[in-house]
C-alpha cells in the first residue's frame, strides 16, 4: 500500500478541501469564453480526503533521509543544521503575506532585509556590491558570467570568447560559460590539486574572459596560488569569478575580494543553512567588484536616508527571475547571519577541524591523494580492489547518508566528505569508525547493500530505457 | 560554544591533536591572504532577540488586506495541510535525491508532481520543476532554439509577462513582439527564422488567447509553440497540449506557495516525449530495485550539467523541490473539482467586480476580450485609485503606467470586499 500512487488511493467524488461558499452568482463559462477554449476532459489528478492526503506524503517523508534524521556529510553540499528560527522567520505574515507587487512604501520592511542581507553578504566576501537575484547557486554562476560578457561587450571588446576551468570544477561551470555564449577550456591540476599556474600562464591571452575557479576547490583544497592567479588574468584584463560552493571553509578567515577575485556567487542554501529542500529552493546571491557593478541584475536594494528602494544598475543583464529572487531564502539567510554574528568565524573553524580529524583517522585505511591540510572537505579512495559506491551503500545500511561520490571527477572513486560544524566528536567518531569497518568488509558483501533502506539497488538504466515519468 | 556547534575545549583539543596541529589557526595555514583581525559583523543574537527583529521589520510592512494585485503571483488560498507536510524535516533538510535508496520520498512526489503538470498541460513530459516561472519561460526559449538547431530567436505576444520577456532577454535570446489587438494577439505575421512562438494565455492584461492560432503560426514557419498558462486556468480551459503546444511553462505558484515578497516559487516546464532530448532540469522516472520492488530514480542524466558539462541543456542543476512539493499535495487535496471549484469561484467574482464596474461607469481596457480572474480597467487617476484604496483597507490592483489599473480576483476576495472596491474606485473618480 505504502508504494502506492496518491491517485490510486483516491476515488472519484472524494475531496480533500473545502473552499468558500459562492458569495456572487456562479458565472456560466460557456457565456464568457469561446467555446474552444474550454476544457473538454478533466485532468486527471487524486481526489482524495485530507486524512489520506496527510498519511500518504507523511509515509513519504519516513522514506527520505535529511540532516533531521542522519548525518549527511555531502561534499560540497554543506548539509548543516538548519536553525528552525529561520522556518519562523519566513512564516511571519507580514512577509508571508505580501505581494511582490506592492508599492515600496508598503514594503519598507522586506526591502530592509534585502538592503541587509546585501550589506552583510558584502562584509563577508570583502566587495562593494551585491545581488541577491540569483535563485540557485547555478544561477548565480551565469549571472556573474553573464556580467563578465555585458563589460566585455560595453567596453567594445569583441575578442574575449574564451572561460577556462579548471578539471576539478563542478559540471555547472562549463555548462554555465556555453549558456553565456562562451567557449570554455580545461585547465589541468599541479601535485597539490590546485590550479596549475605554468599552465594558466600559457593559455591566458586576449581572448580569455574569465576562469572560473572554485575555492577552496572540489578537492577540499585551498587554492594556494589565488592572488597569482589574479594577477595573471587582470594583466590579460580578464576576470577571476570565484564559485563560492564552499564558502563555509572562507567566512571569518579570508575575503575572496582581498585575494583578487572579481565576482563570486554564494550558496546561501550552504553556507547560511537555508533548508535543502530535496533540491531546492535556494539562493545564489553574487558579492562583486566596483567594476561589475554596474552590469548587476536588476533589482538591487538601496538606502535613502531612513526609506528603501529597488532600483536598477545603470547597465544591468536585465532581470533574472520574476520578481526580487528568492525572498524567503535570502530572508532566512539574513537571520542566520545576525544569530551567528561574530561566531561565523566559529563555523568555518569547526566546519575545517572536523574534516580534518575525517582525514587524519582515515589515513592509512583510506587513500587521500591530497594529503596535506584540508579545508570544510577531504576527498578520499576506499582501499584498493573496494568500488566508492559499495562503500557509499554500505553506509547506507549503518545509517548514514553517503557522502559524494565520483566527483571531483580528477579523483578515481572518489568519497567526498563534508562533516560541518553541526556535527558532534562522537558522530563523527562513529562515521569514522564504520568507515574503517567498511573498508575491511567483503566486496561480495559490500555490493548487496543496502539492505535496511527502503529499497534496495536500483535498476537505473531500465528508468532511462523504458522512461515512465508521470502516473 | 554556540547553539548549533557541539564541540567542548576538551573535543577540540583531543581532535586538534589526532590531526597533529597545535590551533585552530594552524588548520589554516595553507590560506593566503588571510583575513586581517575580524569581519565587522555585530555579534549574535539570541533566537529571540532575532526573532523580535523580523516581528518589527514585518511590521514595516502593510499585510493581511485585501490584495487585488496579481501580475504573475496571486492571493489563494492554502490549505493548512501543505504547510504540514512541506515543513517535515525529512523533505525540509534533505538535498537533490541522488542516492534513490534513502530519497524515495522526494523521488515518489517530483514524480507525482510531474504527472499533475502532464495532466494539467496535456503533454507527454514534465520535468521535476525548475526556479519560477521566469526562468521556465527563458529555458524555453533556449529550448526552442536546441530542438530546431536555430539562432535563439523568439516571437512573443505583447500579452507575455514583460518580467517574463526581460528574463529572456537576459539569457540572449533575441525576442520579436507581436502586435494585439483589443489585447489578443495577431499571429498573422511571425518572422520565418525564429526558433519559438510565445503565446501566455491568459495573457498579462488577463485575456484568454487563441493558443491553437499561435501553434499553427509557429509550425507553419518549423518553429515550437510554447504556451505559457497559469496551472489553476488549466481547471477550466484547453490543455495547451490539444491545442497544438509543443511546450507548456508557467508559475507554479498559484498552486499551493505563499506570496512571500516574489519567492520562492516554482516553475513548471512540460512537453511531447519526442523534445524530452532537449528538455532542461530534472525527470524523475520509475523502475525497479534489486528485488523487483517499484520505486523511482533520476533519470535521462546525460542531458544534465554534472555528465555533459559544457555541452549540457542547461546548467541548472536543482529543482524547486520543496516548493515542487507543496504544488503537488495542494493538487492532491483540491483534485479536479477542487481546482475547477478555485477557478470558477476567481472568474465568477472577477466578473462580478468588472460588472459592478461598468455599471458604475467605469471602462474596461478590452471590453469584448475573454477573460478569467484578471482585467484591465480604466480610472481617470489610477495613483489616486490605489491611494484611496489602501485608505480603506485595500491593496489595489497595479498600475499599468497607461490610465489602466491590471485588477487580479481571487477565491479569498468576498462580495463584501468587491463591493467596497468598487464604491472607493468610484469616490476616488
Amino acid at each position: 500500500m505504502l508504494d502506492n500512487l496518491i491517485r490510486d488511493k483516491g476515488r472519484e467524488g472524494r475531496r480533500g478541501f473545502t473552499l468558500p461558499r459562492f458569495d456572487v452568482e456562479q458565472a456560466n463559462l460557456e457565456k464568457i469564453l469561446p467555446k474552444e477554449s474550454l476544457r473538454k476532459e478533466k485532468p486527471k489528478l487524486a481526489e482524495v480526503d485530507e486524512p489520506t492526503v496527510i498519511r500518504h506524503y507523511t509515509n513519504l517523508s519516513r522514506k527520505n533521509w535529511g540532516i533531521d534524521t542522519n548525518f549527511y556529510p555531502l561534499g560540497s553540499c554543506t548539509m548543516k543544521h538548519n536553525p528552525r528560527a529561520n522556518e519562523a522567520a519566513a512564516a511571519v505574515p507580514g512577509f508571508a503575506g505580501i505581494h511582490p507587487l506592492q508599492p515600496e512604501s508598503q514594503v519598507q520592511g522586506a526591502l530592509q532585509v534585502a538592503y541587509e542581507a546585501q550589506d552583510l553578504l558584502s562584509e563577508i566576501s570583502g566587495f562593494p556590491a551585491v545581488s541577491l537575484q540569483p535563485m540557485a547557486g547555478a544561477q548565480g554562476e551565469l549571472t556573474s558570467i553573464l556580467m563578465v560578457k555585458k563589460f566585455f561587450e560595453d567596453a567594445g571588446d569583441e575578442e574575449r570568447t574564451t572561460v577556462l576551468v579548471p578539471s576539478t570544477a563542478h559540471g555547472t561551470n562549463p555548462a554555465t560559460a556555453t549558456m553565456a555564449g562562451f567557449g570554455s577550456k580545461e585547465i589541468g591540476l599541479d601535485e597539490d590539486g590546485c590550479v596549475d599556474v605554468e599552465e594558466l600562464r600559457a593559455m591566458v591571452d586576449e581572448t580569455t574572459a574569465a576562469l572560473m575557479i572554485t575555492n577552496p576547490n572540489t578537492c577540499g583544497v585551498y587554492e594556494k596560488n589565488i592572488e597569482e592567479i589574479a594577477g595573471i588574468l587582470h594583466e590579460a584584463g580578464a576576470f577571476l569569478y570565484m564559485d563560492g560552493a564552499n564558502m563555509n571553509a572562507n567566512v571569518g578567515r579570508m575575503r575572496p575580494a582581498e585575494a583578487g577575485v572579481d565576482v563570486m556567487h554564494y550558496n546561501l542554501h550552504k553556507t547560511f543553512s537555508t533548508p535543502h529542500g530535496g533540491g531546492g529552493p535556494g539562493c545564489g546571491a553574487i558579492a562583486c567588484s566596483d567594476a561589475l557593478a554596474p552590469f548587476r541584475p536588476d533589482p538591487v536594494a538601496e538606502r535613502d536616508g531612513e526609506h528603501y528602494r529597488l532600483v536598477r544598475p545603470e547597465k544591468s543583464i536585465g532581470r533574472v527571475s520574476s520578481f526580487h529572487g528568492n525572498f524567503g531564502v535570502f530572508l532566512r539567510a539574513w537571520n542566520y547571519i545576525k544569530m551567528h554574528g561574530l561566531e561565523l568565524k566559529e563555523n568555518t573553524d569547526m566546519a575545517v577541524l572536523n574534516a580534518n580529524y575525517v582525514r587524519a583517522r582515515l589515513r592509512g585505511t583510506y587513500r587521500i591523494p591530497y594529503d596535506g591540510l584540508c579545508k570544510h572537505e577531504v576527498v578520499v579512495q576506499p582501499p584498493k580492489g573496494k568500488k566508492a559506491l559499495d562503500v557509499a551503500k554500505g553506509l547506507i545500511d549503518h545509517g548514514y547518508h553517503p557522502p559524494t561520490i565520483y566527483f571531483p571527477l580528477v579523483v578515481k572513486e572518489a568519497m567526498l566528505i563534508e562533516p560541518t560544524e553541526t556535527e558532534s566528536k562522537e558522530t563523527l567518531d562513529d562515521f569514522i569508525g564504520t568507515m574503517l569497518e567498511l573498508a575491511e568488509s567483503s566486496s561480495e558483501d559490500l555490493q548487496e547493500a543496502p539492505t535496511s533502506a527502503p529499497t534496495r539497488r536500483l535498476d537505473e538504466a531500465r528508468a532511462a530505457r523504458q522512461l515512465k515519468a508521470r502516473w | 560554544m554556540a547553539r548549533f556547534t557541539p564541540h567542548t575545549d576538551d573535543d577540540i583539543r583531543e581532535m586538534l591533536e589526532a590531526i597533529g596541529v597545535e590551533s585552530l589557526d594552524d588548520l589554516f595555514a595553507d590560506v593566503s591572504p588571510k583575513l586581517e583581525g575580524e569581519l565587522n559583523l555585530p555579534p549574535a543574537l539570541s533566537e529571540y532577540e532575532a526573532l523580535s527583529d523580523v516581528h518589527r521589520l514585518a511590521a514595516k510592512n502593510v499585510a493581511g488586506l485585501p490584495i487585488f494585485l496579481g501580475a504573475g503571483a496571486y492571493d489563494r488560498i492554502t490549505p493548512t495541510a501543505v504547510g504540514a507536510i512541506t515543513s517535515r524535516g525529512e523533505f525540509l533538510t534533505s538535498y537533490t535525491p541522488y542516492q534513490p535508496e534513502i530519497s524515495q520520498g522526494t523521488l515518489q512526489t517530483i514524480f507525482e508532481f510531474q504527472s499533475v503538470i502532464s495532466e494539467l498541460t496535456g503533454l507527454e513530459i514534465s520535468n521535476a520543476s525548475v526556479y519560477d516561472g521566469a526562468s521556465a519561460v527563458a529555458e524555453a526559449a533556449l529550448m526552442t532554439a536546441r530542438q530546431t538547431k536555430r539562432d535563439p530567436k523568439v516571437a512573443v505576444s505583447a500579452g507575455l509577462n514583460p518580467r517574463y520577456r526581460e528574463v529572456i532577454e537576459t539569457y540572449r535570446v533575441e525576442v520579436v513582439e507581436l502586435s494585439h489587438n483589443n489585447g489578443t494577439t495577431d499571429f498573422s505575421e511571425v518572422p520565418g527564422d525564429v526558433s519559438g512562438v510565445f503565446v501566455q494565455s491568459p495573457n498579462y492584461f488577463g485575456v484568454v488567447e487563441d493558443v491553437s492560432a499561435a501553434s499553427e503560426a509557429a509550425h507553419a514557419v518549423g518553429a515550437l509553440a510554447v504556451a505559457v498558462c497559469d496551472p489553476i486556468s488549466l481547471a477550466v480551459l484547453e490543455a495547451p497540449g490539444n491545442l497544438g503546444a509543443d511546450v507548456a511553462v508557467g508559475e507554479a505558484q498559484p498552486l499551493g506557495m505563499p506570496l512571500l515578497f516574489g519567492g520562492p516559487y516554482a516553475g513548471y516546464m512540460a512537453t511531447r516525449e519526442e523534445f524530452i532530448r532537449q528538455l532542461p532540469g530534472r525527470i524523475t522516472g520509475e523502475t525497479v530495485d534489486q528485488d523487483g520492488k517499484l520505486a523511482y530514480v533520476l533519470t535521462l542524466r546525460a542531458r544534465e550539467q554534472d555528465i555533459r558539462r559544457a555541452r549540457a541543456n542547461s546548467n541548472i542543476c536543482t529543482n524547486q523541490a520543496l516548493t515542487a512539493l507543496a504544488a503537488t499535495v495542494y493538487a492532491s487535496l483540491m483534485g479536479p473539482e477542487g481546482l475547477r471549484e478555485v477557478a470558477e469561484l476567481s472568474i465568477s467574482k472577477a466578473h462580478y467586480l468588472a460588472d459592478k464596474l461598468r455599471e458604475a461607469g467605469f471602462e474596461l481596457r478590452y471590453p469584448d476580450a475573454p477573460f478569467l480572474w484578471e482585467f484591465a480597467v480604466e480610472l481617470p487617476d489610477v495613483g489616486r485609485a490605489k491611494e484611496a484604496l489602501l485608505e480603506n483597507g485595500m491593496i489595489g490592483g497595479l498600475d499599468l503606467g497607461d490610465g489602466a489599473m491590471l485588477v487580479a480576483v481571487t477565491e479569498k476576495r468576498t462580495k463584501e470586499e468587491l463591493d467596497a472596491f468598487v464604491e472607493v474606485v468610484a469616490d476616488a473618480g
